[in-house]
């Protein structure tokens, strides 16, 4: 009996550390939304997607071009980021006096599009890196090196984002956007130009997620789909727009979703983590952190 | 107006006389297709035309298809009877999702974004029931015996389905009808363009909004259950998940999304243009059609929000004088 | 150094300004005072670009205003300080102020200017690090005005800035408008508070309905019977 608890609890710690593990991914991945809805009043539906391409952009230059993976890495960063501001661009900016409900489904559109041109071009194979990090042994408990790095690249990409807007004019520019975009001009600032600048910020997000990604799953067209919709429950929960209810609301979910993956397949975690935002839904209606007005 | 109901019911009458003199298989195949899916993407409007955009309802379709084909193939439970519960099983998951976002005022992106994740649970759950619903392999209903087609609403013929999917789509547009005309209409127009006015006017928005919702996914379960019982093959992709309830919402734009027929005039042309797009292209440019489906979704929210329908119809209509509705 | 002529702007079909000749020569300050709805703060947007002339020319030494992007013309010298002082609420003083120096040219100056603000605003250093929507009427108004001037601006436009606030505190606000003038800037005012406004300024102009009534020198403006009916109920 004694042993049995003994594993039981080396296996639900290992799951709580690598659910913490997962929420760093998915903050980067709600703050990158956060950043774009709170700054333009946009969501990107196909953020997801987004992610999806830098990560084959990554199996292609790590397996078919050979380049080194800390290469690569910078390239697929940039690479989102251009098609992050080419959504905006030729997407959202001609839809920026239409109904939001437009943009929306605008951007659903551009999932589509996403989806199918990967299906087109890149086959629907399952592809990966055939990069394999070493497990780090703790005891009983196993930790995957991409794991960790993603964790921590995660956290960095975080911080990052954190001093440019705290540190940058720039930076205190979108912020300001955010909060009043009227006045903008007064100040000097060409808001098309921050737009463009956050929306290919939020790209740039998404490429980091997508380098971290594709250390542990493997690509394929529809890969969008399995943290797209736990990103919007995230974002809706922390409450859209807000970066530290996002931030918190992350690692809540990613504690759900392993802990869940515990007891049974990941997918059920999936489930576990939509109805515990259902229950959410009637305890705190106004998000997580209700937004300071 | 007598005339118009002249033209209905002459509209009407060609239809239903269409099957006996016309029996080309694979037209009427493609006709059934469009029918069902018509029925669908009314379904959707009903919603959506109240500002209520869902892209749950991929779920809806996804629930109605596979609780109807997993009663028939696990429990033997007839889809007489397996449609009605797959029906009130979409109807209890609408409801449980839909009302604390109506209680508590979750609406535009908030809304759309938790029924997108509605769909995409859905999908999850199917691929994770792998060992009951074949996973994203699909699924495929027993066939009956013979002679026990009608029990097990499987019909070989194509003619059968034709009317059975005509009667069903005209049923969708009477109840597009029924709601555009009820009062509960102008409780809803209150409610999309002022939510705090209509609640202030008296009008119970969460209610309304929840009615709507029942009915929308209702008929979105009714829709999937007809259109795993015709195809007697059903995959995640097809009836569930975010692709599908984008599909939805992409038809519905290009027909029209204020007008009862935008969603038939949508469903024709997304077909048709899905089928030729399959031709054209062969089978092996698999993902084709969708990315010129993406591309023309789109274009037309940037240059033609209106849809076809309803941009030919103001184009049509003479201009309402300015002091006029609207 | 500015200039208006025959200046027609609207909002969609609804004209607000009509035919408006104004000048501001260097080192004035100058009111527009008029009842409300006359168009006063669609005038302080026309000249700082955030709606656009539908007609007439604006000019800012000499420099064509009209055909100036509307995020440029704070490069021309011209700083708006917009009606209910539109701070960004969520935004520390200081990050504030720093959105007012976002142009390259007030960035080089930061420094110098942000010293030059808490100078004329010591109450803005001590809450330097503090949110601008949790600062009383007046200290907002004080940041506002903070704001507009961290881009070295040669033409300041105040727009109702004693709204909002108590009697007390619109007192320090015109003890600061003057201040700020004998520092050498250019103002030009749109007051409500029409006895406060005059005994500021050298000029003004008097708008009712979009288009421009009368104007003179404050002292005139005074004697005019019309103002002393209508706004100083005297």
């Amino acid at each position: 009996m004694q042993a049995f608890l003994d594993t039981f609890d080396i296996y639900l710690l290992e799951a709580v550390v690598n659910g913490i593990l997962l929420g760093g991914v998915l903050a980067l991945l709600a703050l990158g939304l956060n950043l774009i809805f709170g700054v333009i009043d946009v969501t990107w539906i196909c953020y997801a997607e987004l992610v999806m391409i830098g990560m084959y952009g990554m199996y292609y230059m790590v397996q078919v071009f050979g380049l080194p993976y800390w290469a690569a890495a910078p390239i697929a960063i940039l690479l989102v980021a251009a098609l992050g501001a080419a959504l905006h661009y030729i997407v959202i900016a001609p839809l920026l006096t239409a109904p939001p409900i437009n943009q929306l489904l605008a951007t659903g559109g551009v999932l589509f599009i996403l989806q199918s041109f990967a299906t087109v071009a890149f086959g629907i194979d399952f592809r990966n890196l055939g990069i394999r990090l070493p497990v780090l042994a703790i005891g009983d408990m196993h930790f995957s090196y991409s794991r960790l790095l993603a964790f921590v690249a995660a956290l960095l990409g975080m911080l990052a984002i954190y001093f440019f807007m705290k540190r940058t004019y720039t930076g205190t520019a979108i912020r300001a956007v955010a909060q009043d975009r009227q006045i903008m001009s007064l100040m000097g600032v060409d808001t098309k130009r921050i737009y463009l600048i956050t929306s290919a910020l939020g790209g740039a997000l998404a490429g980091l997620a997508a380098c971290l990604l594709v250390l542990q799953y493997d690509v394929h067209p529809f890969v969008g789909l399995s943290f797209g919709p736990i990103t919007f429950l995230i974002c809706v929960l922390g409450g859209l727009g807000n970066f530290v209810g996002g931030f918190i609301a992350a690692f809540v979910f990613a504690q759900i979703i392993s802990l869940g993956g515990l007891y049974s397949d990941l997918e059920w975690g999936y489930v576990l983590a939509f109805a515990f935002f259902i229950v959410m839904m009637f305890i705190r209606p106004a998000g997580l952190l209700a937004r300071r007005s | 107006m007598n005339s118009r109901y002249a033209a209905w019911a002459v509209g009407l009458a060609a239809l239903i006389a269409l099957p006996f003199v016309y029996r080309e298989p694979y037209h009427l195949h493609i006709l059934v297709l469009i029918l069902i899916w018509s029925f669908a993407y009314t379904s959707w409007s009903i919603m959506g035309r109240f500002g209520l955009v869902s892209l749950g309802h991929g779920g809806f379709m996804g629930v109605g298809a596979y609780v109807t084909a997993l009663l028939w193939n696990h429990l033997d439970i007839t889809p007489w009877i397996g449609i009605p519960l797959s029906m009130v099983a979409a109807g209890l998951l609408a409801l449980v999702v839909a009302y604390p976002c109506f209680r508590f005022r979750i609406t535009g992106h908030y809304f759309v974004l938790v029924t997108l994740a509605l769909s995409g649970i859905v999908l999850q759950v199917i691929t994770a029931t792998r060992d009951y619903t074949g996973g994203s392999l699909g699924y495929t209903p027993n066939r009956a015996p013979s002679g026990r087609g009608l029990l097990a609403l499987q019909f070989d013929d194509k003619t059968t389905w034709y009317l059975i999917a005509l009667g069903v789509w005209v049923v969708g547009l009477l109840i597009w009808r029924w709601v555009d005309r009820s009062m509960s209409r102008y409780a809803m127009e209150a409610i999309s363009e002022d939510e705090d006015a209509a609640a202030a006017a008296g009008v119970n928005v969460t209610a309304e909004k929840l009615k709507i919702t029942l009915i929308s996914a209702l008929m979105t379960a009714l829709a999937g259950a007809l259109y795993c019982q015709y195809q007697m093959f059903i995959s995640p992709d097809t009836v569930s998940g975010i692709a599908v309830s984008l599909q939805m919402v992409f038809a519905v734009i290009v027909g029209g999304l204020y007008v009862s027929l935008g969603p038939t005039i949508g469903a024709i042309i997304t077909i048709l243009l899905a089928e030729g797009l399959r031709i054209g292209f062969g089978t092996k440019a698999v993902g084709w059609d969708n990315l010129v489906y993406g591309v023309l979704l789109v274009v037309f929210i940037i240059f033609l929000p209106k849809g076809i329908l309803g941009s030919v119809l103001d184009r049509l209509k003479p201009q309402p004088k300015p002091s006029g509705t609207k | 150094m500015l200039e208006l002529r025959s200046v027609d702007a609207g909002y969609g079909t609804f004209q607000a300004l009509f035919g408006i000749n104004l000048d501001v020569r260097a080192g004035e300050a100058v009111g527009v005072i008029g009842p409300n709805g006359a168009g006063k703060t669609t005038l302080m947007r026309v000249i700082s670009g955030l709606i656009r002339p539908t007609n007439g020319t604006i000019s800012m030494e000499g420099r064509d205003v009209v055909a100036t992007a509307a995020h440029r013309i704070v490069d021309l010298g011209i700083a708006h300080v917009p009606e209910n002082r539109r701070l960004f609420p969520r935004l520390t003083v200081d990050d504030n102020l720093k959105m007012g120096a976002y142009m390259p040219g007030a960035r080089a100056k930061y420094a110098e200017r942000l010293e030059f603000v808490f100078d004329l605003f010591p109450r803005m250093r001590e809450r330097r690090s503090q949110v601008a929507g949790t600062l009383s009427g007046g200290e907002q108004q004080m940041c506002a005005i903070g704001r507009a001037l961290m881009s070295d601006p040669k033409l300041l436009l105040l727009d109702e800035p004693s709204a909002g606030l108590a009697p007390v505190v619109v007192q320090q606000v015109f003890e600061l408008v003057k201040r700020i003038r004998s520092g050498g800037l250019t103002v030009l005012i749109v007051e409500q508070n029409v006895q406060q406004v005059l005994k500021v300024v050298d000029r003004a102009y008097l708008l009712e309905a979009g288009t421009i009534r009368a104007s003179g020198t404050s002292e005139e403006m005074l004697s005019t019977d019309t103002i002393k009916q209508a706004y100083l109920g005297v």
